[in-house]
């Protein structure tokens, strides 16, 4: 039982760290039904941003939770600064053009934006300071669960009800799901559609940058490349869910983070991967829209 | 490209040099070394510092009088690292009548150039070509080589678990890789051979994922007293840290994958404790400080890779031929076997198979933050 208990846990914290992540890419797709594949570098942006103040702030002698907190605002402010400026160069211009040629676009930018930091950074892998402090009230159950992977659960969970909260009760979400639903009869209402794209990529971007943050301070360690990845399985994750819904991306996520602990730990973790995937294949057949995901018909 | 062309014309008219030189003083038939690796193409830089080496030696060696009171003479011959150029590449080094061969380098062009040596009765020695068959299939008496084979490692980390730290439960785990799950076979098999360890867990991780918790629960619940592990130290660095974070205290032994200061950089106190395998550490022996030195007056750079066994084979391969008193193969043979030689690699001579003994890996264990070589 402790086993099982162990497994779920792990899920649960490797489910809520692709959720991060998956939150922003479902942003984005809602809105401009765009995969956004430079989100993930998004996400390794924020994490680079956070250990260079991290490592000045730590020469300059602060406290671990000032640096923290310090850290993360300006990974947030900088990824999303990142994320304004590459819908305005990369996908503003190509608003009209047919769908594919932004997808291509979004690939470009992702690999441009890898080559970029593997250039003036380095290839190497560097080690991420942890910044979340070790609760002492944790530390009799250190075998089962750590600190940040407990910071990393509340975050999700406050993310989550954060964006919820911005698109159902706001000006600006009720802006957003009208662009969502139709953007051109938003546009002759009076809604200032590149505004609200705009600050989708802003929001999204920024919790992005946070998952950045957290995750990299969990593993310890970042490299030019972690982007990729984690933004391959986030991407899965929120198609498992139903993209474009923001609490099926959270339960995406966690799926996802379930089926590759208790494979790997009943089964095997040599084909954790293709486990994964036929799990994903498995619930589009029976659900083509994801788990949460309305069935859209196309509107003539 | 252009470059390579370059270092390929200045080892030429070295070569063609030191053959002058040679042919003024003796009447005597020359001793031919042939040099066979991969002198162009994409793994040129294995191939060229080999032919340096050779020159470094085969010039120190002609000017203290040659060998048996002839010369040496070197035969470059370009493989590019594919056996089915390798087979040409042989047989015109034993249409040349070349005595014996430094070579191959890689482990394909080798074997497929094995067989020609072998029916001409010529001995090769490669300073680089690491797969176990070559000497362990026993279907090349002719070779003999002065790197450690690929399942060398696994050896030093089974024998050093089970022998030294007296371990009897072992996961071993992999990064799927072809390295990794290579080294983790060799390990699982020498495992199962020994009655006493049991292999309580054998998988491999997927290299890149976010976190390894649930290979990590899996370790913990196999109560395994020590891991294993073949790949790179990313990973390695991303399981030990979950390990101690959960407060495993569980040994982790790991490969020259692992024996990198990047290692002990991203793990940081984590990285404590930990053993890897790694080359044995020659930067004390004064002949391996000579030929480095050596090289860098005779080309104004570092040495490449496999620099040095390739020194300590052409070494070995002339002093062989020396103690023989001929270049018979049967008595080159035997004296490989028998007469150790001092090479920048230590004193070695060769097994039964045709492996260096005294070359090869060390365990290495992180203390204060530095890799620490066990003796």
């Amino acid at each position: 039982m402790d086993y099982f208990l162990e497994l779920f846990l792990g899920g649960l914290t490797r489910g809520s760290i692709y959720a991060l992540i998956a939150l922003g890419y479902t942003m984005v797709y809602g809105i401009i039904k765009l995969i956004n594949f430079a989100h993930g570098e998004i996400y390794m942006i924020g994490a680079f941003t956070a250990l260079i103040v991290a490592g000045v702030l730590t020469l300059l002698g602060w406290n671990q939770v000032a640096i923290l907190v310090i850290a993360s605002l300006v990974a947030v402010t900088y990824s999303s600064a990142y994320g304004f400026t590459i819908e305005k160069l990369a996908y503003k211009p190509l608003r009209q053009a047919p769908r594919l040629s932004a997808l291509i676009s979004a690939i470009g930018m992702s690999l441009f934006l890898q080559n970029y930091v593997l250039l003036a950074q380095t290839s190497d892998f560097l080690p991420f300071p942890s910044l979340i402090p070790e609760f002492e009230f944790i530390a009799p159950y250190a075998h089962i669960i750590q600190s940040s992977e407990i910071v990393i659960l509340i975050t999700t969970a406050v993310v989550m009800a954060l964006l919820t909260f911005l698109i159902k009760f706001t000006r600006i979400g009720k802006a957003m799901r009208a662009t969502a639903q139709d953007r051109d009869m938003a546009m002759l209402v009076g809604v200032d559609v590149n505004r609200v794209i705009s600050v989708t990529f802003i929001v999204g971007s920024a919790t992005a940058a946070i998952g950045g943050v957290l995750i990299a301070s969990h593993i310890g360690q970042i490299n030019f490349y972690i982007g990729f990845i984690a933004g391959i399985k986030a991407f899965v994750a929120a198609v498992l869910g139903g993209i474009g819904s923001i609490p099926g991306a959270v339960l995406g996520s966690l799926v996802l983070g379930w089926t590759e602990s208790f494979f790997t730990g009943y089964v095997s973790s040599d084909y954790e991967d293709v486990f994964a995937f036929i799990f994903l294949v498995l619930i589009l057949i029976f659900r083509p829209s994801g788990i949460l995901g309305r069935s859209e018909t196309e509107k003539v | 490209m252009l470059r390579q062309r370059m270092q390929i014309f200045v080892a030429l008219v070295a070569t063609a040099s030191i053959l002058m030189l040679g042919g003024t003083g003796f009447a005597a038939e020359p001793i031919r070394l042939g040099v066979a690796g991969p002198h162009s193409g994409d793994l040129a830089s294995y191939g060229i510092p080999t032919i340096k080496a050779a020159e470094l030696v085969v010039e120190k060696i002609n000017a203290e009088g040659g060998v048996l009171g002839r010369k040496v003479e070197l035969m470059v011959e370009d493989d590019v690292c594919k056996p089915e150029v390798a087979t040409n590449t042989a047989t015109k080094l034993v249409s040349q009548k070349a005595h014996v061969v430094l070579g191959h380098i890689c482990s394909g062009a080798t074997k497929a150039a094995l067989g020609i040596y072998k029916d001409s009765k010529i001995i090769a020695m490669s300073p680089s070509a690491t797969n176990p068959a070559l000497t362990q299939s026993g279907s090349y008496p002719n070779f003999y080589r002065t790197i450690a084979s690929d399942d060398a490692q696994a050896r030093l980390e089974v024998d050093f678990a089970l022998g030294t730290l007296k371990l009897k439960k072992i996961a071993v785990l992999h990064d799927k890789g072809d390295y990794g799950k290579g080294l983790a076979e060799f390990a699982k098999a020498f495992l199962e051979k020994d009655p006493r360890a049991e292999v309580v867990l054998y998988e491999g991780v997927t290299p890149g994922a976010v976190d390894y918790s649930a290979v990590v629960q899996k370790i913990k619940r196999t109560k395994a007293e020590a891991v294993i592990f073949g790949g790179y130290h990313p990973e390695a660095s991303k399981i030990v840290t979950q390990m101690r974070k959960r407060r495993m205290k569980t040994i982790f032994i790991s490969d020259d994958g692992v024996k990198d200061d990047t290692f002990i950089k991203v793990a940081g106190k984590y990285a404590e404790g930990v053993y890897a395998t790694g080359p044995k550490d020659v930067s004390k022996n004064p002949m391996a400080i000579a030929a480095n030195e050596a090289h860098k007056k005779a080309y104004g750079a570092d040495p490449g890779a496999f620099f040095l066994n390739a020194y300590a084979a052409t070494l070995a391969l002339l002093n062989a031929i020396d103690k023989a008193g001929s270049t018979n193969y049967d008595a080159v043979a035997r004296a490989l076997r028998t007469q150790y030689v001092d090479t920048p690699l230590g004193k070695i001579r060769f097994d039964d198979r045709g492996d260096a003994t005294g070359v090869g890996f060390s365990m290495y264990q992180v203390r204060k933050g530095v890799y620490v070589e066990i003796k």
